[in-house]
Formats: C-alpha cells, sequence, structure tokens
C-alpha cells in the first residue's frame, strides 16, 4: 500500500453543504488501469476534481505517488484530460503546438520559461500521437475527435506516473472514441502509466480496465474486475444479462 | 504641415511616444481580457478613475501627483472587483457594475459637493494626450516597464489561465493569485490609458486592438503582437490625423481603431485560409 499510486482515505467531499462523496477509500498500484462507474450524480467527476486539488475535500486524506496531497508539488508526474474544457472558445488563437507545450508548465518554478527539452517532449508526444501534421492549426478548428487527442497529448507530453481521464470521449463518434481507448490501453501497457478513467460506457470499462472502482457516493464495488464480474454486486447493478454486456472482453 | 514639422513639436513627441507605450500595454492586456471574457473590467475601472480624479481635484492635487494618488485607489477598487466576485457568489461583471457605479456615484457626488470642477474633470472624461507633460511621461515610461515586466514574468501562467482555467489549476498554477495580477495590471494600464483617450474611451482602447488582432492571427504569441502592433499604429494615426485636422485626440484614436477592426473583420476569411 505505501508504494501505491494513489491513496485515499475516509474522504467526504461536495459542494455547498451537499454532499457527493462520503467515506470514501480505495487505492490504486502503480500501472492499474481503473474504471469508476456510477450513475449520474454518484460523485465521479467530484473525485476527480478533490484528487487533482481543484476542489477541497471536507474530511479525508489524499496520498498522491507517495506524497500527502496538500504538499504535492509535482504535477508534471500527473496527466488531466477532462471531458472538455470548461468555457471552449472556438476563435481561440493557439496553435496544435501551443496547447500542447502548455501541459510541460506543471512543475515548472518561477519564471516558467520554455527551453528546448520542452519542445523536443512536444515532439516527441505529437509523433507518438500522430497529430506531428497538425502541430501549426488552430486548436479550435479541429473536429472534437482531434482536439480531445491535441488535450490528450498536452497530458501525456510529461510522461505522467498517473493519467486522470475524466468522460474524455463523452462528445465523440463510436469509432474515434473506440481508437482513443485503444490508445490509452496501449499506454497503459507500453508505458506502464496508471490509469484512472471516469466513464458512462460500463462497455469500455469491460474492455480495457483491470480494476473497477463502483461509485454512488460511497463505494459500492472497488477491486480486479474479473472479481467484479463474479460478484453479487455486478447481477445487482447490471441486472442478470449484464453479464455479457459489461464483463466480456474482446 | 509635413511630419518632420509636426514631430518639431515637443508636445508631440512626448504625445507620441507616451501614446505608443499605452497603446502596447493595453493591446497586450487586452488579448487576455476579451479572451477572457473580462473585456469590460476596463470600463468598470474607468468609472472608479473617475471617482478617483474627482476626489484628487476635491483636494486640489496636481496633475502630476493626481496620476500616483489614484493608483492605489483604483488598485484597492480592482481587487474589491476580484474578492466581490470571489465571495459574494456573484458573476464577474455583477462585481464589475457594482464596483463602476460606486465610482461614477462617488464622482458625481464629490463634483456637486464640490460645486462642478470646470475643464479639468472634462479633460480627464476624454483625455488629452497632445497635454502631457515631461514628468507625465516618465511617469508613463516606468508604469509601462512595470506593467510589460509583469506580462513577461508570468506570460506563460496568463496564457494557461488563459486558455482554461481549470486544466491550469490541475498543473499548479495558483489561478487567482494570475487572475489578481491580471486585474492589477489592468487597474494600472486604465490609470495611464485616462490620458490618452479619456476615461469614457478606455475600454474601446483595451478591447478594439485585441479584436482586430483576433481576426487575423494564428497563435497566440502572434495575437499578442499583432495587437500591440495594431494598438501602436492606430494611435500614432490617431495623435497625428487629430493633430492636423483639429479633431479630439481620443474620439480620433478610437473611431481610427474601429475602422481597423472592420477592416481585420473583412480580411479574415483570407488570413483564416491560409
Amino acid at each position: 500500500m505505501s508504494g501505491a499510486a494513489l491513496i485515499i482515505k475516509n474522504l467526504s467531499a461536495g459542494y455547498h453543504g451537499s454532499q457527493a462523496l462520503q467515506n470514501v477509500s480505495f487505492s490504486v498500484n502503480p500501472g492499474e488501469y481503473l474504471g469508476i462507474c456510477g450513475p449520474n450524480g454518484s460523485g465521479k467527476s467530484t473525485l476527480v476534481k478533490v484528487i487533482l486539488g481543484l476542489l477541497p475535500p471536507d474530511s479525508g486524506e489524499i496520498t498522491l505517488l507517495g506524497t500527502p496531497q496538500l504538499s504535492f508539488k509535482a504535477w508534471q508526474r500527473i496527466g488531466y484530460l477532462p471531458q472538455g474544457l470548461q468555457f471552449f472558445n472556438p476563435h481561440f488563437p493557439a496553435t496544435v503546438d501551443e496547447v500542447i507545450r502548455l501541459g510541460r508548465l506543471a512543475g515548472k518554478s518561477f519564471p516558467k520559461r520554455f527551453n528546448q527539452e520542452d519542445t523536443r517532449a512536444v515532439e516527441r508526444t505529437m509523433e507518438w500521437m500522430g497529430i506531428a501534421h497538425i502541430r501549426g492549426s488552430m486548436i479550435g478548428e479541429l473536429s472534437g475527435g482531434l482536439r480531445q487527442r491535441v488535450l490528450l497529448a498536452r497530458a501525456l507530453v510529461n510522461d505522467p506516473e498517473l493519467l486522470v481521464l475524466d468522460e474524455p470521449t463523452t462528445a465523440l463518434d463510436p469509432e474515434t472514441r473506440e481508437s482513443f481507448y485503444k490508445l490509452i490501453f496501449e499506454m497503459n501497457r507500453e508505458k506502464k502509466t496508471t490509469v484512472l478513467l471516469v466513464t458512462h460506457d460500463s462497455a469500455t470499462i469491460g474492455k480495457y480496465a483491470s480494476h473497477l472502482l463502483y461509485l454512488d457516493k460511497k463505494v459500492i464495488f472497488c477491486g480486479n474486475f474479473d472479481d467484479f464480474c463474479n460478484s453479487t454486486e455486478m447481477t445487482g447493478l447490471f441486472g442478470e444479462h449484464g453479464q455479457h454486456l459489461v464483463c466480456h472482453r474482446h | 504641415m509635413n511630419i518632420a514639422e509636426m514631430l518639431s513639436y515637443g508636445f508631440m513627441q512626448r504625445a507620441l511616444i507616451g501614446g505608443s507605450l499605452i497603446a502596447i500595454l493595453c493591446s497586450v492586456l487586452g488579448v487576455f481580457l476579451v479572451l477572457r471574457r473580462l473585456s469590460l473590467i476596463g470600463d468598470g475601472l474607468s468609472h472608479v478613475t473617475f471617482g478617483s480624479v474627482a476626489l484628487a481635484l476635491f483636494f486640489r492635487l496636481h496633475s502630476f501627483y493626481m496620476t500616483l494618488a489614484i493608483i492605489p485607489v483604483v488598485l484597492a477598487c480592482a481587487m474589491g472587483i476580484l474578492k466581490l466576485a470571489q465571495k459574494a457568489r456573484i458573476y464577474g461583471d455583477a462585481a464589475i457594475g457594482i464596483v463602476s457605479a460606486l465610482g461614477i456615484a462617488t464622482g458625481v457626488m464629490l463634483a456637486s459637493v464640490a460645486g462642478g470642477f470646470n475643464v479639468d474633470l472634462f479633460s480627464y472624461l476624454f483625455g488629452n494626450i497632445l497635454s502631457i507633460s515631461t514628468s507625465e511621461l516618465i511617469i508613463a515610461a516606468v508604469l509601462f516597464a512595470i506593467v510589460i515586466a509583469g506580462v513577461g514574468i508570468f506570460y506563460n501562467d496568463l496564457f494557461a489561465s488563459t486558455f482554461d482555467e481549470e486544466l491550469a489549476k490541475s498543473s499548479g498554477i495558483n489561478t487567482d493569485r494570475i487572475n489578481a495580477i491580471l486585474v492589477l495590471l489592468t487597474a494600472l494600464t486604465v490609470v495611464l490609458a485616462m490620458k490618452v483617450v479619456g476615461i469614457m474611451l478606455i475600454s474601446a482602447l483595451l478591447i478594439l486592438p485585441a479584436a482586430s488582432a483576433l481576426q487575423l492571427a494564428k497563435g497566440f504569441r502572434t495575437a499578442i503582437c499583432c495587437a500591440a502592433a495594431i494598438g501602436v499604429c492606430t494611435v500614432v494615426s490617431g495623435i497625428s490625423l487629430s493633430f492636423v485636422m483639429n479633431l479630439p485626440t481620443g474620439a480620433t484614436i478610437v473611431l481610427i481603431n474601429f475602422l481597423t477592426f472592420v477592416c481585420a473583420f473583412a480580411a479574415r476569411p483570407l488570413f483564416r485560409r491560409r
């Protein structure tokens, strides 16, 4: 447990007095691919925001890559991809190259300046993601799928040890969604990056995740995916026919 | 009158230098403000400046000391806008509206109590860059250096926060601090810009060069440079034209900026097709 990528202990959090998470505890080991699912309002996105320090918890402890979150400064070790940009302006004048480069700001000390190593890291990531040919394109002029790919590149430009994805494919068509998940799976396999994936798509979790966290404000299930498939929780949550839908690995 | 003759006047030299410095500041900050939907903060702070100028005139301060005296007041009000938006559970536009109304009301009240300020207050409302003195130009140069250094030092954090605040926070950027820096730098710039276009038209100098640049630029750094170039060109041509044709300088600068925006908007398809 001490070498865990993420440890959450007795975490409670919420907005304006209403609790979205109640006494949540779990841990994620390095290299694991944890799928986080649950119904609407179950606290999935709140959990992500608290882990990333975007929302202060009401109580509980978070340990990120061995360091208590309150004193955690090495944000370059964590990559984050949200569902979409908060207030995306399609006319924002940033190129793909500039957006990916922003990812390199994490962990830099004052005054934050880019160097040649940053340029090399951006180039390397663009090549690996197959988006080097659009480096000069404006972010707002890209399709939804390509834009998410660019934001994923931004999240990966530091070769993070922990990658947090909050419903990253909601706005994508099925084909783009599939290639997106394959890319993340490949990265988890090849680079041993720990992945936390929040999704509504239970079939996706079945295909790619090694572990599952089922939330409904509290932890309903947390553990190995195969254990989940043989558990009574699985039948209770997804019904008798859920076995094929959720647990069938292609 | 030829250009050499126009430039031989000391007041024109000071006006062109001071105007260019202020144009660069307004245009650069304007890109961040426009993209963050904070364009009207310039308007709000200019109304606060109006109240501060009225206060300074009430105490009969010399114009040199006036600029120095109103800076802390405008900076405090800028922080007030931020704190109101954060603590009072209201959006930024409402906070700007509250502080802006307070500035105007204070100004009108002081003018009324003092029995009117004659032409002085009027010159601050509509600006008169041609009357900028050497000491005011020195203040402008110092503030220019402070604001440009601030933008330069925090450029990447400002860019990241402007692109997406949540992503910036997830990278460990203290976005509250960056927002405060942006608003304080804007407050300093507004105090300076008062001399060029006047309190009533400051927001135009913050918004129009940036809006024009955003029609044409591909890339964030290009947008900043393009906005600064447009700002300088429009202010220099506005000052020159107003001098030659005996027109009000502030209004001429704003109208030239508007024409530039119309041209940039029309040319946008050509630039975006590249």
